[in-house]
Parts: structure tokens; C-alpha cells; sequence
């Protein structure tokens, strides 16, 4: 086990980073996925995270949603220690108590939607504030009508997820996850499993998201063209480790590194 | 436990001397009806197809028990006799063979359609085209469910006890009612069906399994 | 041909009739008794206790390969020797259903794995308890899968009442026993027995098949 005595047991300051990832390690067996990674996303900042299939991008989303366990180093939420807590003064691995307190912060958008299969659009919505956070179950229904409004679904609130398209399905995914209000959303490849054709009405749904609502959000995408018009910042992993980052114009602009400018050429090839 | 053991270990010895001689008429019994029933049941004559249909759903449709009951006491009504050491491995046989004839039958149309069409190809004649190409590969699909089928085939041949065939079971419930030692007799007839199944069967299997799938190049 | 008397199969069969009543019974109480407990034993099998998963699959290996008539006198006599005393009813549906739990805890334990791992990450991070997400997301998807492996066992089982004649459950085969004993006429009953047995358990199959369609269409599956 790695030494965290030198990681502090609660960020401070005045500005306190919604996250903050410090040392971060992940490595299955001798395969290091994520290599000490330090990156810090402030409130309200929209990060997207690009780069080759293999570099650790998806990695950094599961961890942040605590589907997968750290190797090393702190994840932090809103100035509090997520994948440790602190017990005797130090910092321990977090219990599954401690994981259910600090997850309310961050929602999450899966590559394959994940929907429940059994439940209608809007049950799959109101699952999560009736279950988890104990709204009534008409509270749960309006908030969740309410969203399914946003995300232009409102319409098939009553389909069961077989009967949409992937489209539809990754907006009602998307309603889900905001339906608990989180600070942070995350969204793993959100538009890779689906037809070209309706990839942009997903893509617009985001959209709508940034420029309307105060989330902190962090995106891995392929989507190069979005990614530069909704970030704020766009991080390209190499490797497990960030190679580069800066402003969209910037990083698409003007790469400074070798390997950034490889990737984007090899990407605008393909199109 | 142990004075026991001392006291009553031949009987129960050539009780499971005798069950597993039940087991072992049985299985071939039952390989040999589930291959002629399987491959019935896929003929494109209708009436071998519904021969092998009833056949099937009879057997699996009703009881062991009652199966063989009716062949014990039934059968000599029609002037068949038979001694009840046969009546069991035949009762127990065309039991399981109906079972194994749904795993020859799925197994068989497991196989590719491309495999058909191959030996077809080189213009085998239907009987060459089923023993040297399908049967085979046939075989090491279905292998791990005959495992399952040939444990409750070893469980079956417990019924043969109610007609009197001296086997494990037997032998269990005659000590028992002669000196109530229950957990004692009940006890170690679990423990020896436990052993014959979980470390002669499955291995035995497990075994046939990895030879088959050797011959066949996929190991 | 044979000697087959028709007037001989109407005077028994309001017997027969009666006794598949308990024969139904019984195999219907068998039957709840093994899907309960076989889902516990599925859990059982899941929890992150080394020791517990290794005793409970040790459990469910040995109870399935040894006679269920076997284990039938097992705790009809057992019982007695330590003082418990139980009826032949009551160790019979003990029996079958550890037995028959013992099946159905194979059955739910692919229901669950076939539940695909997105739908566990997607209850994560909706922040749902460990009991949430068996209870609201992986359970209703994993019954439905497993529903075709638990109607087989309840002809299974209904198949198997007949063993608990053997330690004087009046069902079907024991009624036949009796008559045949009290008539001297055993071709009738058994062949009758073997009838019902049919009548009931090939429908029944067939109605599987049509549960099985109608709740996976009813959840949208």
C-alpha cells in the first residue's frame, strides 16, 4: 500500500475544485492503466477527455462513479476524500458507506445506456429518487416528467427501453442521471454505440446541458468536432497520463506535442 | 460410528456392489435408446418421428417410480416375466434413454448446417454422412449434459430398492429397519452415493469430455 | 388381449381423483418450500464470505448427487432418533424441498449472472444499497430468465411425489399401492397413475412455455 500521509484528509481554500484527483494509480496486474494522474475540474467546468482507445479515458470516469477501485493515490469530490475516508487520522479506503454518502454528487451516462430493461422511461427516471433518495413517488413522477422534457422523450415516457432507439434510450439514460440531481455528471462515450444519424440528437442534449445548467461535467468522447464546441478544457490522454491539455482552440488548434498532433491527424483522416 | 462400520460394512458393500452393476446395465441401456430415439426423433418419416415422439414424452412425462412399478407388476400381466434385478435397469434405462434422447436430438442439430452441407459435398451417403461427420462433433456437444444425466442416473437406480433389488439403498433400509440406527445406515449410504457420484462419475466424465474434445482438435 | 376391466376403473378412480389432490399439494408446498430456500441458497453462494460460499456449494453439490428417496428416509427416521419426531407429510416436503432447492439455486444463480454487468454499474450509480439493486434491478430481470429452469422443476417435482409413498404419504401411488393390495389388481391403478401423471404434467409443461413468453413480454423484455 501506498504512503497518502501527504494527502490532505480535506481540500481547503477558495477554491476548492469539484475534483480533484491527486496521484491517482490504476493498474490491473502489471497492466497500468492510470499512471499518477493529478487534474483538477472546477465548478461549473465542462472537461472533455480524448485520445486512443487503451489511454485510460474510460478508466477515469469508472473511477470517479467508483465502479472501479483506486491503486494508489485520492480521488476527491467537492473537497472530500471519494474512493477513502478518514478514520484514526489517516486515510483509509472508503467503506460501502462512505462510497453511498459521497455518490450522491455524480451521476453517470454509459456507452450502452444500461437502462432498465423492466421499466418504462419514466419508471427507469423515478427509480433512483424513489429508491435512494425517498421523494414520493408523485414528487419523483414530476421531476422526472420534468426531464424527460428536457431530453425531448416526454412523448414515450411510457415505452419500455426495447421499444426506443439508441437515441432515445441515451436521452432517457441521460434524464436518469440528472433526475438525482447531481453536481457532477459524467459521460462515458455516450454517442459510440449509436447510428450516425442520431448521434446529434444526443449530442444536442448535452449541448443544451452546458449552455443552461451550472454541472460540472466530464466527457470521454470521439466526437472531436463537439468536444471542441462544449469544453472548456480537453484533456488528451496518452498512456494513462495526460499528454496535453488547454482551451478546445487551443488543443485543436495549436497541439504542441508530437503525439497530440499525431492523434488529430490520424482522427481527421478518418472523417 | 466406527463398531458400525465394522458390524455392517459387507452388506453395505455388496449392496453398492449391486448398485453399481444397475448403474452400469442402465447407462448402456439408456446410451443405446437415447441414440436410437434421438436420431428417431429427427427422421423425416412421420411415423418413426411420432414413435420416438410418444416414447419420449411418456417416459418423461410420469414417474420413475411409477415407470417402474408398471414393468414390475404390469409387464407378467401380459405374460412377461421378468426377475426384478432386470425390471430395475430396464425401468431406470428407458427412463434416462428418454432424456438422453432430447440431448442426442439437441446436440445433433447443434451441429452446422455447413457440416451437412460439407459431407454432402463429398458425397457421402446419409448413414457415412451421420456416423463419420455429425455423430462425432454431436458427441463432444452434448457430452457436459450427459454428465448431469448420468448423476441422475447413479440417483435413479436408489427406486430399484422398492422392487426389491438388494442395492445400496436396499441394504440401507434393511439395517435400518432391523437395528434403527438411522443417522448411522442413512449416513454412510449418503456419503457412498456422494463418493460414487462426485468422484467416480464426474471424473469419469470430466475425463471422457477431454478425450473427445482431443480427437476432435479442440483441446 | 389383456384382462382390462373398465367397471373396476370407475369405482377407483374418485380415489385416485382425492389422492392427486394431495399429490398436488404436496408437490405445490414442495415447491414453494425450494424456491425460497433456493434463492437464499443463491445468495448464499454470492456473499463475499469465502467460507460460507465453500459451504453452501459443497451443500447444494452433495444434496444434488445423492437419491432424494434416500434423503427422504434420511429425515423421516432421523428425526425420531433425536427425539424430534416429525409425520411423514412434514419430512416429505422437508425433503423435497431442500432437494429441489438445491436445483433451483443453480437456476436462479444463472438467472442472476445472465443480468448483464452494465445494469449492476447503472444501479451503482444511481446509488442504490446492495439489497436495491438485487431487490429493484437484478432479481426482476434475473426471474424471468430463469422462469423456463423453474417450471421444469415444478413438473420435476411433481414427478417426484411419488417416492414419498415410501414413508406413507397417501398420494397417487400410494392410494394405487393400497387398492391394488386390497383388489389383487394392480394393472388398472398403476396404468391409471401413469395416465394422470401424463395428463397433468404434459399441460403443465406447455403452460411453462406460456408463462415464460407472457411475463418476458409483460416486462418489456
Amino acid at each position: 500500500m501506498q504512503d497518502l500521509s501527504a494527502l490532505p484528509h480535506e481540500l481547503t481554500g477558495n477554491t476548492v475544485p469539484m475534483i480533484s484527483f491527486k496521484s491517482v494509480r490504476k493498474a490491473y496486474g502489471d497492466l497500468v492503466v492510470i499512471n499518477d494522474l493529478d487534474l483538477d475540474i472546477q465548478v461549473g467546468e465542462t472537461v472533455s477527455i480524448i485520445g486512443p482507445s487503451g489511454s485510460g479515458k474510460t478508466t477515469v470516469l469508472r473511477m470517479l462513479m467508483t465502479l472501479e477501485d483506486v491503486n494508489g493515490g485520492v480521488i476527491y469530490v467537492d473537497g472530500k476524500p471519494l474512493t477513502h475516508m478518514v478514520k484514526n487520522g489517516k486515510l483509509v479506503p472508503a467503506n460501502e458507506r462512505h462510497l453511498r454518502k459521497q455518490r450522491v454528487n455524480i451521476g453517470m451516462c454509459f456507452q450502452h445506456f444500461n437502462l432498465f430493461p423492466h421499466m418504462t422511461a419514466i419508471e427507469n427516471c423515478m427509480e433512483g429518487p424513489v429508491q435512494v433518495l425517498g421523494l414520493s413517488k408523485s414528487e419523483a413522477r414530476e421531476r422526472s416528467e420534468e426531464l424527460l422534457e428536457l431530453v425531448g422523450m416526454i412523448d414515450k415516457k411510457d415505452q419500455h427501453p426495447a421499444r426506443l432507439s439508441g437515441g432515445q434510450q441515451q436521452r432517457v439514460a441521460i434524464a436518469r442521471a440528472l433526475a438525482m440531481r447531481p453536481k457532477v455528471m459524467l459521460f462515458d462515450e455516450v454517442t459510440s454505440a449509436l447510428d450516425p444519424e442520431v448521434i446529434g440528437e444526443v449530442t444536442n442534449v448535452i449541448r443544451n446541458l452546458v449552455a443552461e445548467h451550472n454541472l460540472t461535467m466530464l466527457l470521454v468522447t470521439h466526437q472531436m468536432g463537439f468536444a471542441r464546441d462544449i469544453s472548456d478544457r480537453v484533456c488528451f490522454f496518452f498512456g494513462g497520463k495526460i499528454e496535453e491539455q488547454g482551451s478546445p482552440d487551443q488543443l485543436f488548434g495549436n497541439p504542441q506535442r508530437e503525439r497530440t498532433r499525431q492523434f488529430l491527424s490520424a482522427v481527421r483522416e478518418a472523417i | 460410528m466406527l463398531d458400525f462400520l465394522v458390524l455392517y460394512w459387507p452388506r453395505l458393500l455388496s449392496g453398492t456392489g449391486i448398485t453399481i452393476a444397475q448403474f452400469l446395465a442402465a447407462a448402456v441401456l439408456g446410451v443405446a435408446i437415447s441414440l436410437v430415439f434421438g436420431l428417431a426423433k429427427l427422421s423425416s418419416t412421420l411415423i418413426v418421428r411420432g414413435i420416438a415422439t410418444t416414447y419420449i414424452e411418456v417416459f418423461r412425462g410420469t414417474s420413475l417410480v411409477v415407470q417402474l412399478y408398471w414393468i414390475f407388476f404390469v409387464l407378467p400381466l401380459f405374460g412377461l416375466t421378468i426377475d426384478n434385478f432386470t425390471a430395475g435397469y430396464i425401468a431406470v434405462g428407458m427412463n434416462i434413454g428418454a432424456y438422453g434422447a432430447e440431448l442426442v436430438r439437441g446436440g445433433i442439430l447443434s451441429v452446422p448446417k455447413g457440416q451437412w452441407e460439407a459431407a454432402v459435398a463429398v458425397n457421402m451417403s446419409g448413414f457415412q454422412r451421420m456416423r463419420r461427420i455429425i455423430l462425432p462433433q454431436a458427441l463432444v456437444n452434448m457430452l457436459p449434459p450427459w454428465g448431469n444425466l448420468m448423476i441422475e442416473l447413479l440417483k435413479g437406480t436408489a427406486l430399484v430398492s422398492l422392487i426389491s433389488v438388494g442395492d445400496l439403498m436396499f441394504q440401507a433400509r434393511q439395517i435400518n429397519a432391523s437395528t434403527f440406527l438411522s443417522a448411522q445406515v442413512f449416513g454412510a449410504a449418503l456419503i457412498i452415493y456422494y463418493i460414487l457420484a462426485r468422484f467416480m462419475l464426474t471424473p469419469c466424465m470430466r475425463w471422457l469430455e477431454r478425450v473427445m474434445a482431443r480427437k476432435l482438435g479442440r483441446a | 388381449m389383456f384382462d382390462w376391466r373398465w367397471e373396476f376403473v370407475w369405482q377407483i378412480l374418485p380415489r385416485l381423483i382425492e389422492a392427486t389432490g394431495n399429490t398436488l399439494i404436496a408437490a405445490g408446498a414442495g415447491y414453494c418450500i425450494a424456491l425460497v430456500l433456493g434463492l437464499v441458497l443463491a445468495l448464499a453462494q454470492r456473499t463475499r464470505h469465502r467460507w460460507v460460499n465453500m459451504a453452501v456449494n459443497e451443500f447444494v453439490e452433495f444434496v444434488r448427487s445423492t437419491p432424494l428417496i434416500l434423503q427422504i428416509f434420511f429425515i423421516f427416521y432421523v428425526g425420531p432418533q433425536f427425539g424430534i419426531l416429525l409425520s411423514p407429510w412434514a419430512s416429505g416436503m422437508i425433503a423435497i424441498g431442500v432437494h429441489y432447492a438445491c436445483y433451483l439455486s443453480e437456476v436462479y444463480r444463472g438467472g442472476i449472472d445472465s443480468v448483464p454487468k452494465g445494469q449492476w454499474e447503472a444501479a451503482t450509480a444511481l446509488n442504490m444499497t446492495t439489497m436495491q439493486k438485487y431487490r429493484r434491478v437484478v432479481i426482476p430481470q434475473a426471474i424471468p430468465a430463469s422462469l423456463a429452469g423453474l417450471g421444469n422443476y415444478l413438473v420435476g417435482i411433481f414427478k417426484d411425489t411419488p417416492m414419498l409413498s415410501v414413508i406413507g404419504v397417501a398420494e397417487l401411488l400410494h392410494t394405487a399401492n393400497a387398492i391394488g393390495s386390497e383388489n389383487y389388481r394392480f394393472l388398472e391403478p398403476y396404468t391409471m397413475v401413469g395416465i394422470i401423471f401424463l395428463a397433468i404434467s404434459l399441460p403443465a409443461a406447455g403452460l411453462v412455455r406460456m408463462v415464460e413468453g407472457y411475463v418476458r413480454r409483460r416486462m418489456g423484455l
